[in-house]
């Protein structure tokens, strides 16, 4: 096998993960011979995990045949410390101009792989460290693997869009059953990518034997030993007449439905695809079905959008966009929660547990103090008892938790944040208190979602410690947090915000203080045209299901119940106030809210949702119904307006921080990019603003 | 109050050149493959029952720092209740973490323990780090000589002129030829724990023998060989041990202890004594370390009947053996060879004479007594005196 594969042009240079070849003596392991050891090593730390270009897999090719020369009892291939492999280079994958591109990088990780177990003699996978997608894939192509007790272990491909189209996707039913490879393959990855412990990676089967680190690879070689002499016994079951097949093949394809509001999304489609013809199939063919299905995927929007969507959250994660330098920063050292509701004590919560320093918690009278400090250590306990954090831990933090009803308990407070009933004058009337009781460098900030967080300033003799600190809900699991900047914010305020994020580990947009700021403004847009769309006629059931292809986690009525008709016509409220007419008060809504009714949908005890009479009943609809075609398109639109001119006001300064927003914030999925990617390639945006968001091949194909 | 103490087993990497096989292995990861590889051996001990980690190197910093004995055990996923401590007398290192484990078993104190020994020579180059004194040379408390281990040897040969480097030489061969015979019998290797060790440019390998051994090694060779302490001196690469890296590890426990768990007993201690000697000769040093070790056991040479004498250098070997008598090819001393052939890595050798030893007692059952000394830098030597479990009568 001598293919030579050229790197698609305007790719960045591949690091290539060598493979180095060495021999054992399996004498004093119990067994004549020896064993070729081939070592996969990009040469850089664990900070850079081995992966699989072109030139690596060129590289283990040339291990294989340098292996197979040496004459071996058996081949092995293992990592570099605390690294096996983390899978295809995916840094190349975004330049793949051409089908045929696609497809030969596909055709070569299989070419490559299946000489392991094609080569005729025992192979072996010594999976010592991390092991991800291809990385796995390579062990599940050899006969036997062993795996370090600490290693995590994983296919994400089906979380960024693609499927395991080196082998895994046909190796992997076969070896252990459509149930464990459903569960490998499609609900793993789709629960937020989720990897396997060694001991789960054990008893599921993917591994024969799991050894702990310290003496991991010299276990392994006896393994070998054992397994060549004949002294153990791994034994494979034939799963071609397993019963569980049609049962395993729902639940995947259940949960794929579920994770994208019941919309078929290629990608986990094409897997289960996979995984059925694994039943029956050769190899061979499942391996040709792979290399097909990784090519149609590749060469398709959805799935550039989802790399882009993946090295955005890599990326901004770690760095926030317009951020000033963390030497700024002050230190954080006490922090005050104004509020002692649920909100404030999930702050305070997350707070504790992030900065592990003194929390004080006010609120109006003592006794709701004391509520929310129970809220936040009768937490602690349930942690404790969940086993996710020690006894003393958890005492720890307990005494570090206060409430009071009195405010001048913030006295040597760094940063207070506030969750108070979202009333303006409320709020700055607090911040003109805090200022009397706390130094002049303590940042003020405030979880307000869509109040002026400028308008909170006037009339402070320090108004450039002022800052928004929005969070969404639940938000101890939610990973945005949006920081937003008055005309007045220093950056020293700025720079401690983000710090103070980066301990609770947040990924971060840093925006100018407009109403909604980004998240809530698109949001409610995007769901006022669907409530206006009911409002003026079209049958909740046409609207609502109007995005549902897409593949949006959760239907805007859904959406709605979650956030609360409240909470909802409050934010759409104060945005029709401050943005405009295009923001409109769904009459319905303030029906909802009037009347109490909490919720649009009912979960019955099977799961299913069903409207509830009550918010039916209390419907105020025109006569003009739209069809859900044309709720699909107003939405969209909607949201290429808003985005459009968020952009043009600079309340944040690229579309990359705005598809962040609403990876992260509303955890709409990969496969739109955010959604502006979306709206590039559904042709939207140009439509509508006349200009795409991203250039082609951004989040695209080229 | 005293309590027999045994030697259950020993155990060791395979020795490594320096910069050589284990340049991208640190010197603690090799020590917890000793004490891992020992324990595998010895299922019957409850990792959680040793009652002390003694572990010795030579230089202690770096990967040979943060107290071994204790840092090792926790690597080695030893139980966070056994504790640890770390022992330094340069090249007796092991050996003094044995003598210290056996005292405190002796005394009841303790009832099993592990002594350990480590060096990594290519991450520790000999003297390196070191901040003599100026006392020492100023106030003339030791000669320059007493400061280079290989100038101490050529002081041997001055002072014993019967010595030659010729002798020298050839019990150097000898050494070569006689690992080279055990290797071929698998006598080494018995004790050899297989060594995943990884160079960067390399890949993972595993070490599963010792690297130093020369068995082409031949009288011409060694003849002509440079000799790097001395112009026209007589101590050449060739009559010394090299610059090694490895580990040593030993359980050790009380005769009743070891009974009552089923554990083997290879050799059972009979006394041990260190004793001092003028620096600038300190390869003379297990002279008086064995007199007093013999006198404290009350045996006299003639009933020692195996010898394992660290081969630091080759003159040092010959002026024990000329002490007492022995012929420098007597086969009662080091029958598989020593340092000269498989390597010095300092502080883990003297574990490494005690489990040759043992496989000498397996083997020689009319074998009573037999010894374990080595000399020591800075003018030092010290012995040990085992008694053969296996001894069925005889002549020693």
């Amino acid at each position: 096998m001598t293919t030579e594969m050229k790197l698609p042009e305007g790719a960045p240079e591949e690091v290539i993960t060598n493979a180095l070849v060495r021999d054992v003596d399996l004498t004093p392991f119990g067994h004549k011979g020896s064993l070729a050891l081939i070592t996969l090593d990009n040469g850089l730390d664990h900070n850079r995990p081995n992966t699989f270009g072109p030139q690596s897999l060129a590289a283990l090719d040339a291990a294989i045949t340098d292996a197979i020369g040496r004459a071996p009892a058996a081949i092995a291939i293992t990592g570099k410390p605390f690294i096996f492999a983390a899978g295809a280079d995916l840094s190349a994958l975004s330049f793949l101009a051409k089908r045929e591109q696609s497809l030969a990088i596909g055709k070569l990780g299989h070419d490559v792989f299946r000489r392991f177990d094609e080569c005729g003699i025992p192979t072996f996978a010594f999976i010592n460290g991390l092991a991800l997608g291809g990385g796995l894939e390579v062990g599940l192509h050899c006969n036997y693997r062993t795996l370090a007790s600490t290693a995590l272990t994983g296919l994400p491909e089906v979380f960024l869009g693609l499927v395991p189209g080196w082998g895994g996707a046909t190796i992997l039913p076969k070896l252990i059953g459509p149930e464990r490879a459903i569960q490998v393959i499609m609900l793993n990855a789709l629960n937020n990518n989720t990897m396997m412990k060694a001991k789960d990676a054990l008893s599921l089967g993917v591994v024969d034997a799991v050894y702990e680190p310290a003496d991991f690879l010299e276990r392994s070689v006896s393994f070998a030993a054992n397994v060549l002499s004949g002294k153990a016994k791994i034994e494979r079951k034939d799963y071609s007449t397993d019963p569980a097949w049609e049962t395993a093949l729902a639940t995947g394809k259940a949960a794929s439905l579920k994770k994208y509001g019941g919309a078929e999304i290629a990608s986990p489609m094409r897997a289960l695809e996979l995984i059925a013809a694994a039943r029956t199939n050769t190899r061979g063919a499942g391996f040709d079905a792979e290399d097909q299905a990784l090519a149609d995927l590749t060469m398709s929007d959805p799935l550039r959008a989802s790399l882009y969507a993946f090295n955005l959250i890599q990326k901004k994660r770690k760095k926030v966009e317009g951020a000033p330098k963390p030497a700024l920063a002050r230190k954080v050292a006490k922090v005050g929660v104004v509020g002692a509701g649920l909100m404030a004590s999930q702050l305070a919560l997350l707070l504790l547990r992030n900065l592990k320093c003194p929390v004080v918690m006010t609120d109006i009278d003592q006794e709701r103090a004391d509520k929310g400090v129970a809220w936040v250590k009768n937490e602690l306990a349930k942690l404790v008892e969940k086993k996710r954090m020690s006894e003393e831990s958890a005492r720890r933090l307990s005494l570090l938790i206060s409430g009071s009803a009195d405010q001048n308990s913030f006295a040597g407070c760094d940063f207070i944040i506030e969750a108070i009933f979202e009333e303006l004058s409320l709020k700055q009337e607090l911040f003109k208190k805090l200022e009397k009781i706390v130094s002049p460098e303590c940042v003020l900030a405030t979880n307000t979602s869509s109040l002026s967080v400028e308008r909170m300033t006037e009339g402070l003799s320090n108004p450039e410690r002022v800052i928004g600190f929005h969070f969404f809900n639940p938000v101890a699991v939610m990973p945005l947090l949006e920081i937003a900047r008055t005309s007045t914010t220093d950056d020293a305020t700025t720079a401690t915000a983000v710090a103070v994020g980066k301990e609770l580990k947040k990924t971060m947009i840093i925006c100018k203080d407009a109403p909604g700021f980004v998240v809530n403004r698109l949001l409610t847009r995007f769901m006022g045209e669907v409530t206006d769309a009911v409002d003026e006629g079209t049958s909740p059931a046409v609207a609502d299901s109007a995005m549902r292809s897409i593949g949006f986690p959760m239907s805007p009525f859904e959406l709605l119940d979650l956030v609360g008709p409240g909470v909802a016509l409050h934010v759409s409220e104060t945005l029709h106030a401050n943005l405009g007419e295009r923001y409109r008060i769904s009459p319905t809504m303030q029906a909802m809210v009037a009347a109490k009714v909490r919720n649009f949908y009912i979960k019955g005890s099977d799961g299913k949702l069903t409207p509830n009479p009550e918010a039916l009943a209390l419907m105020k609809q025109g006569t003009t119904a739209s069809t859900a075609e044309q709720v699909r398109e107003r939405a969209l639109r909607a949201l290429a307006v808003e985005a459009r001119m968020m952009l043009d006001e600079g309340v944040v300064s690229t579309p990359a921080e705005i598809d962040l927003c609403m990876l992260m914030g509303s955890g709409w999925p990969m496969h739109l990019g955010g959604i502006l990617p979306y709206l590039d390639r559904e042709g939207i945006s140009e439509a509508v603003c006349g200009q795409r968001f991203h250039a082609p091949g951004i989040a695209s194909l080229p | 109050m005293s309590r027999t103490v045994v030697l259950v087993d020993a155990v060791r990497t395979p020795f490594g050149k320096a910069g050589s096989m284990y340049s991208g292995t640190r010197a603690d990861d090799l020590m917890v493959r000793a004490m891992r590889g020992l324990l595998e051996r010895n299922p019957k001990v409850n990792p959680g029952d040793i009652e002390d980690v003694a572990i010795a190197a030579a230089t202690q910093t770096g990967d040979q720092g943060m107290n071994l004995g204790r840092s090792a055990s926790l690597l080695a996923g030893l139980p966070n209740t056994v504790p640890g401590y770390s022992v330094d007398r340069w090249c007796a290192g092991a050996l003094t973490a044995t003598t210290s484990l056996a005292g405190a078993i002796a005394i009841g104190s303790i009832d099993i323990a592990i002594a350990g020994g480590v060096e990594h020579m290519g991450n520790h180059p000999i003297g390196d780090g070191l901040d003599p004194n100026p006392r020492f040379l100023a106030e003339r408390i030791v000669e320059q000589d007493a400061l280079a281990m290989g100038a101490t040897a050529e002081r041997l040969h001055d002072r014993f002129p019967q010595l030659t480097k010729e002798r020298a030489d050839r019990y150097a061969y000898n050494s070569q030829m006689k690992t080279a015979a055990a290797y071929a019998a698998g006598k080494i290797q018995r004790d050899l724990i297989p060594t995943a060790a990884r160079i960067p440019e390399m890949g993972w390998g595993i070490a599963t023998v010792d690297e130093p051994p020369r068995p082409t090694t031949t009288m011409e060779g060694l003849s002509t060989l440079k000799t790097p302490f001395r112009a026209a001196g007589r101590v050449t690469p060739g009559n010394s041990s090299g610059l090694n890296d490895g580990a040593t590890a030993a359980l050790l426990a009380s005769e009743d202890k070891a009974k009552e768990l089923g554990l083997t007993i290879k050799a059972k201690l009979v006394s041990y004594a260190f004793a001092g000697v003028e620096p600038e000769v300190m390869g003379f040093g297990p002279v008086p370390s064995t007199i007093k070790a013999l006198a404290k056991a009350g045996l006299k040479i003639s009933d020692i009947g195996a010898f394992e004498v660290n081969e630091a250098f080759a003159v040092q070997v010959i002026a024990f053996l000329d002490h007492f008598g022995i012929a420098d090819d007597d086969p009662r001393v080091n029958p598989y060879g020593g340092a000269i052939a498989v390597g010095h890595p300092l502080a883990s050798s003297g574990i490494r004479l005690m489990l040759n030893l043992a496989r000498s007692f397996e083997e020689h059952t009319d074998v009573r007594y037999g010894l374990t000394t080595m000399c020591i830098g800075l003018g030092m030597g010290g012995t040990v005196i085992w008694e053969n479990p296996h001894f069925t009568g005889g002549s020693k």
